[in-house]
């Protein structure tokens, strides 16, 4: 075991919680994520390595769904994000690597982004403030692009209006995280 | 100070009092006033003074048309000039000054210009300020600026926040009046996604402004009624004191929310104002219309309103202007004002109907056939002169006069995409036209349909017809039985037997004399008109002035109106707060920053840091006792060349290239071969422009036979990744390659200097073996740090030292660098920032952004031979333009001072001793420049045409900005190391 101490995207031992009457705003440090970009002509491959190693089929543009520990974003064409749980997926790159083979490139992105979880009514009336996507109209299980104070950003929606995840550059996190706080001070 | 102009009713609180000030004089007024029915309510016309001849000035209009009561409101760093008293709605507390004058509002000294107003018509700017020439600048120019422009900004930081914000809906309802309350029903009620927008805090428009216009209900109730089914559906959002100030393309309209103007200082966390883009499907107008004045002699003393407005201070503000009051109409919507002010009990002197066949509207005297043609009082009306229908004049006295010239539908959101409105001579108005923005229809007085049904009706049937087209069914909202008066008038512009100026452009002091001067002197045009004259500039944009002044144009022009036309029409409909264009994006939110791993460390270090694109870069690390930047970066370079240095290098970027045809496509990128790279090397790249010139450089590691990480530099790494998704995408879709960026997933740090080894075989784990042998100079491989953690570790070199590049997960790179710094103690380890990082690069001769600067091909930067010529790639073939490739093309060398006491400035151009300084003798420039505390002499590259045959040659290094000159020395670049010893020991 190695001798090095992990921080969060916010720069913190502990990941960051605000609390606001409508929302609470969480940075969720516990995230191992890969990418998946689909091979040529791997189709059909890809979709069988696919479910042998996440449990579900590449799931369709502009969805996520979650099958037991991990969660597959689609993130463009042909392209997704498969997240879980670092404490027990930190190499989910390497067992997704292994698994799927050369019928699509995994990379690592366990660090290149941060991940906050919103929850609360105030949700709708934040996002009006920072991106230009329409989250009302978002569904339970979608997921959109959209740049948010600048930032290019996924965001998935778990409840209608109500519970969103954001996933944003780790660079930029406390940037990404002034503008979710600073929005929830105008909306509220 | 007194209400004594306050009447009974109104929607306003008269039971709670609200003290403001205006000019520092306190008064009262109550929660549902603007300041300029509070202030007329106290007996205050005199509000303002105007632009050009300070004549005294009351205000015109109830709205946001309003040319002269314009304001400053609040005081100190909130101080808002510019502001409409019509439209700013009065607070406890509320402070406001008047603008526009030298002195007190009553005696304003520049008043003078009025006394010399024959010398100051229209162009008088082109006619008087011609000669001497010499005095434009330094004299007229500085009084012109004095005088002109209407409020000052206080020049202090707004203490106030704006905010920006996208809002969604199928249908957006532009005014909330009869028109927009009945179309926001109908298609609440059918289930769409409706937004109410009214810059109005209150919602309901003229029906909150007028009596009689629904015959079996009552106005209020309906319109609270109206208001409550509204609110009551989750799909429908009713925004008040919200602004549409344009339309833009595919159904985006600007909003601005006036969020906290009606409050004395904003609640915690709120803006001021939030500019929202609305993304709409379709859009219904109902902007209603704007009632225009009729051109006589004085006709802009303070008192002389239109009759509309007028009529709504009495019904929604309680509030007359004068206890004695005269209309002057060539409509019958004029008679309304008169009859609403005498069924309140405010005495009217007379009703002049410009039409011989004028109705008898009420218990008062109507004058047919009659003009006003003259008024007085200085500050404000007092007397107004009538010639009636028989050739006599009368005077009369009153305190203020109604004047209806008729009513100009509101067309200006319809033309924002060049739209033409188009002539109704039914209603003598301007209508919108067929070629307003996609998705907009018109509805109520906007579209020139003036009685309340026909505005009812005509509101439900757009929203209908829009809905229909998105597929959306509605059914038309019941509605309430309302007036259906047709619109009787008779067109009249102005009175023609006026002697003396009569007003068309109250803001900008444009009379009907300058439009005639205009057109004298041959100015036709209508956009000629308006920057000759200035009708219709400033904050009002001529909302009550520009049609009876193309009227006036077309009578002298002989033509009809709409063969004369309007001026385009532009946003913002309203003045606009740049503060609100800017939100959230001020001062050190301006754009969003990136910090890298490293950061929390490095502020615990003191570092100095510097923006590097949105990254917080170290640049030097001071130590105690160090007080001058070059102290610290002396420091770090010595102790770098002679122990073993560290700098966090994560902002270069990274990118991860897999595929099938990762090789082939990298080979296709850069210019030089990658085909061939054995797995476990680095290799240096260079890639090209398609022209030919030079994009980026950097390394590219191949940790797998399909799988590289190419590292870009730290301001080029999206723009490379965009050129080589094009590639991808586009230029080759056929390769099976696919690209990510992984720039922040790993903290990397490079570790240089001659003990760099020793400190990083303390971090690697013992089964990695990194001596020379095993991991030479451009190896690379994924290995494992402090006991097990996966990282990968890189044998490149920037600074020319023996050096390695050490990557692991960001999450550990605060605690990688403590680490390090731990392991490299014993060697005196040192941080250094980019200014050390740049000095070493300088003393290398590598070069860096100042070379790659776009204008340098591979031959220049002395990489010529990097070109491959067996294979194809991007740039390599206009890589060989003849133009490129001359004897004398530039080559990146280096120089010194002859005088080591001299400073080699980066930027200074180079001349042979002896030529002449010019850009014709010019042989090239100095790039890069630093102090050397290795050399201890200052030291350049640079651009030198032939360069590389010019060693030894004394030069002269020209800074004509700050007056210097240096000899130099043309040297080779690689001041440091020339054989690349150090980096492969």
């Amino acid at each position: 075991m190695h001798n090095l101490s992990p921080l969060t995207a916010l720069g913190s031992d502990t990941p960051h919680i605000d609390e606001f009457d409508g929302i609470t705003i969480t940075e969720v440090a516990d995230k191992a994520l890969a990418s998946l970009a689909m091979r040529h002509d791997q189709k059909t491959a890809f979709t069988r390595a696919c479910k042998a190693a996440t449990g579900m089929a590449p799931v369709a543009p502009g969805t996520f769904a979650t099958s037991g520990d991990i969660t597959l974003i689609a993130t463009g064409l042909d392209q997704w994000m498969a997240a879980a749980p670092s404490q027990s997926h930190e190499l989910l790159a390497s067992m997704l690597a292994s698994k799927i083979k050369a019928t699509a490139s995994i990379t690592e992105q366990n660090d290149g982004w941060v991940w906050f979880d919103l929850e609360g009514p105030l949700c709708a009336a934040m996002f009006e403030r920072l991106c230009a996507a329409n989250m009302r109209a978002m569904q339970a299980g979608d997921v959109t692009r959209t740049a948010i104070d600048h930032l290019g950003c996924f965001v998935l929606c778990h409840q209608q209006g109500k519970k969103f995840s954001v996933i944003g550059p780790r660079s930029s996190a406390q940037s990404l995280h002034h503008a979710l706080i600073t929005a929830v001070h105008s909306a509220s | 100070m007194t209400q004594d102009n306050r009447l009974s009713g109104g929607v306003i609180d008269q039971t709670t009092p609200l003290s403001f000030t205006f000019d520092g004089k306190q008064y009262t007024g109550h929660p549902g006033d603007t300041l300029s029915s509070a202030l007329l309510a106290n007996g205050v016309r005199l509000m303002g003074r105007s632009f050009k001849y300070h004549r005294p000035r009351g205000p015109l209009s109830a709205g946001a048309e309003e040319p002269n009561a314009i304001v400053t409101l609040r005081d100190g760093a909130r101080a808002e000039p510019n502001t409409r008293a019509t439209t700013a709605e009065l607070y406890e507390g509320l402070s406001a000054k008047s603008q526009s004058r030298i002195g007190s509002l009553k005696f304003d000294v520049m008043a003078i210009n009025d006394v010399m107003a024959n010398f100051l018509t229209a162009g008088f700017y082109y006619k008087t300020f011609m000669w001497p020439a010499a005095f434009w600048e330094k004299i007229y120019e500085p009084i012109i600026r004095n005088a002109a422009g209407l409020g000052a900004l206080s020049k202090q930081a707004d203490p106030d926040s704006y905010d920006k914000g996208f809002l969604h809906c199928d249908l957006l309802v532009i005014g909330a009046g009869p028109a927009g309350l009945a179309a926001a029903l109908t298609a609440g009620r059918a289930g769409a996604e409706v937004i109410l927008a009214d810059d109005d805090y209150l919602f309901g428009g003229r029906l909150n402004a007028e009596t009689g216009l629904l015959t079996e209900q009552n106005q209020a109730d309906f319109v609270a009624a109206s208001l409550a089914e509204l609110a009551s559906m989750p799909n429908v959002r009713c925004m008040n004191r919200t602004t549409i100030i344009g339309a833009f393309d595919h159904g985006i309209y600007g909003a601005v929310e006036r969020v906290s103007d009606h409050l004395t200082v904003p609640a915690d966390g709120k803006p001021r104002q939030i500019l929202w883009r609305i993304y709409s499907q379709r859009a219904v107008l109902c902007a209603g219309a704007i009632e225009r004045p009729i051109g006589f002699t004085n006709n802009d003393r303070p008192g002389i309103m239109q009759a509309g407005a007028i009529r709504a201070y009495a019904n929604r503000w309680a509030v007359t202007p004068a206890q004695k009051i005269a209309i002057f109409t060539n409509n019958d919507d004029g008679h309304r004002t008169a009859h609403d002010l005498a069924a309140k009990g405010v005495s009217i002197a007379a009703v002049i109907d410009t039409r011989p066949d004028a109705p008898q509207t009420g218990d008062y005297n109507v004058m047919a056939g009659a003009q006003v043609i003259n008024t007085k009082g200085r500050l404000g009306l007092k007397q107004i002169t009538v010639a009636t229908a028989d050739g006599r004049t009368q005077k009369l006295a009153c305190g203020a006069l109604g004047v209806s010239g008729g009513w100009n539908p509101n067309v200006h959101i319809t033309c924002h995409q060049r739209g033409r409105p188009q002539w109704d001579e039914s209603i003598a108005a301007f209508v919108p036209g067929t070629t307003g923005p996609d998705g907009l229809v018109v509805a109520g007085a906007a579209k020139g349909i003036f009685s309340t049904h026909g505005a009812l009706e005509s509101g439900a049937a757009a929203a209908q017809a829009a809905l229909a087209d998105i597929g959306i069914k509605a059914s038309i909202a019941k509605l309430p039985v309302a007036e259906d008066a047709p619109v009787a008038i008779t067109p009249f512009w102005h009175v023609a037997a006026s002697k003396g100026r009569a007003w068309l452009d109250q803001q900008n002091d444009v009379t009907v004399k300058d439009v005639k001067l205009a057109h004298k002197e041959n100015f036709h045009s209508v956009e000629h008109l308006k920057r000759y004259t200035t009708l219709g500039m400033a904050t009002d944009q001529g909302k009550t002035s520009n049609i009876s002044g193309l009227a006036i144009m077309a009578e002298l022009a002989g033509k009809s109106i709409p063969e004369v036309g309007t001026t385009i029409f532009r946003p913002p409909y309203t003045p606009t707060a740049i503060g609100a264009f800017g939100g959230r994006s001020r001062g050190a939110d301006f754009r969003p920053v990136r910090l890298t791993p490293s950061h929390k460390w490095a502020t615990e270090q003191n570092a100095e840091f510097v923006e590097v694109g949105m990254w917080m870069r170290a640049q030097w690390f001071p130590r105690e006792g160090e007080t001058h930047w070059r102290q610290s970066v002396d420091r770090e370079v010595l102790a770098t060349r002679q122990s073993v240095g560290v700098c966090d290098v994560t902002t270069l970027g990274k990118i991860d290239v897999q595929g099938a045809d990762a090789a082939t496509f990298l080979n296709r990128i850069y210019a030089n071969g990658f085909a061939k790279l054995a797995v476990g090397k680095t290799r240096y790249g260079l890639m090209l422009r398609e022209d030919g010139m030079v994009m980026d450089d950097g390394t590219t590691a191949r940790l797998g036979e399909t799988h590289f990480v190419m590292t870009t530099t730290t301001a080029n790494a999206v723009g490379v990744f965009r050129h080589m998704e094009f590639a991808r995408q586009c230029l080759w879709p056929d390769l099976d390659v696919q690209i990510i960026s992984t720039t922040e997933a790993w903290a990397q740090f490079a570790v240089a200097g001659p003990n760099a080894r020793k400190v990083l075989e303390k971090i690697v784990d013992p089964e990695f073996d990194i001596s020379n042998e095993a991991f030479p100079f451009m190896a690379c491989g994924e290995i494992t740090v402090c006991g097990g953690l996966r990282a990968r570790l890189f044998r490149i070199s920037f600074s020319g030292e023996l050096a390695y590049e050490i990557a692991v997960p960001t999450r550990y790179g605060d605690s990688m660098i403590r680490a390090i710094m731990e392991a490299g103690e014993e060697f005196d380890i040192t941080p250094y920032g980019t200014e050390a990082l740049g000095v070493m690069r300088i003393e290398k001769g590598h070069a860096a952004g100042n070379e790659l600067n776009g204008t340098t091909t591979a031959l220049n930067l002395g990489l010529g031979r990097m070109v491959s010529k067996t294979k194809d790639s991007i740039g390599s073939i206009l890589s060989e333009r003849d133009g490129l490739n001359t004897e004398d093309a530039f080559m990146q060398v280096g120089f010194k001072p002859v005088d080591p006491a001299d400073d080699v400035v980066a930027g200074s151009h180079l001349m042979r001793v002896g030529d002449p300084a010019n850009a014709a003798n010019d042989q090239g420039y100095i790039t890069s420049a630093a102090y050397s505390p290795i050399l201890q002499s200052s030291i350049g590259i640079g651009m030198l045409k032939n360069g590389g045959e010019r060693k030894g040659e004394i030069i002269r290094a020209m800074n004509p900005l700050e007056g210097r000159e240096v000899m130099v020395e043309v040297v080779s670049a690689h001041f440091v190391d020339p054989e690349g010893e150090r980096l492969r020991a």
